[in-house]
């Protein structure tokens, strides 16, 4: 086990007591903010939606209507529920938490603040720094998909199942896009580890905006990304599988109480932890500028700044989610398979193939501009042969058989 | 900036005023003409106006109102003319608030205040009777527990047939065609169909969305 964690400074003292009770403390800090902030997010959510529609939205519990989740969260959990005669009940019953575990799990890999000390221990801001972060983040991702799956085909009814076929058809789709994207920053940082890459994008001036910082180095990818991780967490425009005017309620239509709930929790638990990803791979996650006249090694700059400006990223990508389901209607199933796989799979493919030539080639010392455009002049040669082998509309396909 | 016009458009209306009106809290003011609950009127000698001629039962769309005329007491005529209304009864969880019986009654005697906010709990509360609906010594609407009254909506009970009275004919407008009421005497004419009166703009909510995209 010791060689899986063996990066963060907190396991390279004798396990103790002390230190099994730092990772208690952030495995529960980082449930707890999930929780909270996901409350606070689909608050906040519905208050930018109803300004963009001219309304006051949800004012009523608490200041600010801000307890409205934790209102809406006690009825529901007191309501009943019912499991369909049809249902494969134990099935049934596993579905919501197999899709809110993923959601935070994904979570426990994000760096949300520097390196700081705990109970005399040095150690990170996050729950595990996992070498293999980044496959870590697709793995979770992908198993997400298994709670809509699962919670579709077990409840027995024909719109349920429908939304979940939907769901992994577009989860699948979208999950090479979505990788490849991320490969897009592996390349220029040459580790999977997110605490790995959130120190290669540390802040040394305002320079780090462009230069340390991934998302100019990999713009492409965060496009890409930004697009395929709102597809890959069922957001508006996306949100077929939950197509009310077509599916009724999609895959959770049979579900009731609690457990609709949780697939509510754990969908905008998905959005929440995404941009949490983005803003670790793209934004530099907690590096920011620090206030000057304040110590360097004092409680503000070491713990409190990288929290603010990690909050600030993630906030900013959370008003961009919310802009996106204000502003755009539902996508048709077949045009978003078209952007999935005939747009962003084939950017990311060449601008992976392109930047890693790029990257060998500075390694090995060759001309950066003549490996770009021999990168390119092959990637776009293999792009035309590809469209000459597809057949086009209304062409006669010999069959073979 | 063609496909992305739209999320300005979203952005933009986060700087605009609310048009939420906090309804318990606040309220808009109310049409000059709102339909709201009847009441029965009476002539300035305090007789009730209404003749039990059930016109206003006959043409109910939603048959809320029930009706039954009687011959006036030789001696206490409770109406001037030969018959009254006996049993007056409107079923409040029937009426839509057409107001199609104010327009088939011939003695102006049922007209409409600007009450909407009342709230009664049992079925026999929903049902007004005859000593609910008509007016009070004073003119004025009698005001039931269930009832929120606001000033002023037990004042405009029958602004709606003055404006088109008689007839809705606009040739009309300004001139008197109503007999007096208790309480209020002859009634001046309300400003008619054919010019807007100013003070509606005011109360309106805008919609100042110029130019396509809808």
């Amino acid at each position: 086990m010791s060689h899986l964690v063996a990066v963060d400074p907190l396991f390279n003292a004798e396990m103790s007591w002390s230190v099994l009770a730092v990772v208690v403390i952030k495995v529960v800090i980082a449930f707890v903010i999930l929780l909270v902030s996901v409350m606070l997010y689909i608050w906040g959510m519905r208050k930018v939606i109803a300004d963009m529609q001219n309304r006051i939205g949800p004012n009523r519990a608490g200041p600010y209507g801000v307890l409205q989740t934790l209102a809406d969260g006690i009825k529901l959990f007191f309501k009943e529920q019912s499991i369909p005669t049809s249902a494969d009940r134990p099935v049934f019953r596993l579905a919501p938490y197999l899709s809110i575990l993923p959601a935070f799990l994904l979570f426990c890999i994000v760096p949300i603040g520097g390196t700081v000390s705990i109970l005399g221990h040095r150690t990170y801001l996050q729950v595990a720094d996992i070498p293999v972060g980044a496959l870590f983040i697709l793995a979770m991702s992908g198993l997400g998909v298994y709670g809509v799956m699962l919670a579709g085909w077990s409840s027995g009814s024909k719109y349920p199942l429908l939304g979940a076929v939907r769901s992994t058809a577009q989860l699948l789709s979208y999950e090479a896009a979505f990788g490849l994207a991320v490969l897009g920053v592996l390349i220029q940082a040459g580790t999977l580890s997110t605490h790995g890459i959130v120190v290669l994008q540390t802040w040394v001036g305002p320079a780090s905006f462009l230069r340390d910082w991934f998302w100019i180095r990999a713009l492409v990818p965060f496009a890409i990304f930004l697009i395929a991780a709102t597809a890959e967490t069922n957001h508006p425009p996306f949100d077929l599988v939950e197509a009310e005017q077509e599916l009724v309620g999609g895959f959770n239509t049979e579900y009731t109480g609690i457990r609709f709930a949780i697939f509510f929790l754990a969908e905008f638990m998905n959005v929440i932890t995404m941009s949490a990803i983005a803003a670790t791979l793209f934004l530099g996650g907690p590096s920011g500028p620090s206030i000057g006249f304040l110590a360097r090694t004092g409680f503000v700059n070491v713990w409190l700044m990288p929290i603010v400006w990690f909050t600030v990223k993630v906030l900013a990508l959370l008003f961009v989610t919310v802009w996106l389901r204000a502003s755009l209607p539902r996508m048709r199933y077949d045009k978003l398979m078209a952007l999935g796989w005939k747009y962003l799979i084939e950017i990311a493919i060449l601008w992976v193939l392109v930047s890693t030539a790029l990257v060998v080639g500075k390694q090995e010392g060759w001309q950066p501009l003549v490996v770009a455009s021999v990168s390119a002049g092959i990637a776009i040669l293999a792009f035309f042969t590809l469209y000459l082998a597809i057949p086009k509309a209304g062409e006669h396909v010999e069959e073979f058989h | 900036m063609g496909r992305l016009s739209g999320f300005n458009v979203t952005l933009r209306q986060m700087f605009k005023p609310r048009l939420t009106t906090e309804y318990p809290k606040v309220k808009r003011d109310k049409p000059e003409r709102q339909h709201g609950r009847h009441v029965l009127n009476r002539y300035e000698d305090g007789m009730e106006k209404c003749i039990g001629c059930e016109l206003c039962a006959g043409v109910c769309p939603a048959h809320c109102i029930y009706v039954r005329g009687a011959d006036n007491p030789v001696d206490d005529p409770v109406s001037p003319g030969e018959r009254y209304g006996f049993v007056y009864e409107i079923n409040y969880l029937r009426c839509i608030h057409c107001d199609l019986c104010v327009e088939a009654c011939p003695t102006e005697a049922i007209t409409e205040t600007k009450l909407f906010e009342f709230s009664f709990t049992n079925r026999a509360d929903a049902i007004y009777t005859k000593e609910e609906l008509v007016v009070d010594d004073d003119g004025r609407a009698k005001r039931m527990p269930w009832e929120l009254w606001a000033g002023g909506e037990d004042d405009h009970t029958s602004a709606w047939m003055r404006a088109t009275a008689p007839g809705g004919a606009a040739a009309y407008e300004g001139r008197v065609g109503w007999s007096g009421e208790l309480g209020f005497g002859v009634r001046p004419p309300e400003e008619g169909q054919s010019d807007l009166v100013p003070s509606r703009a005011d109360t309106a909510p805008h919609f100042d969305e110029s130019g396509p995209g809808h």
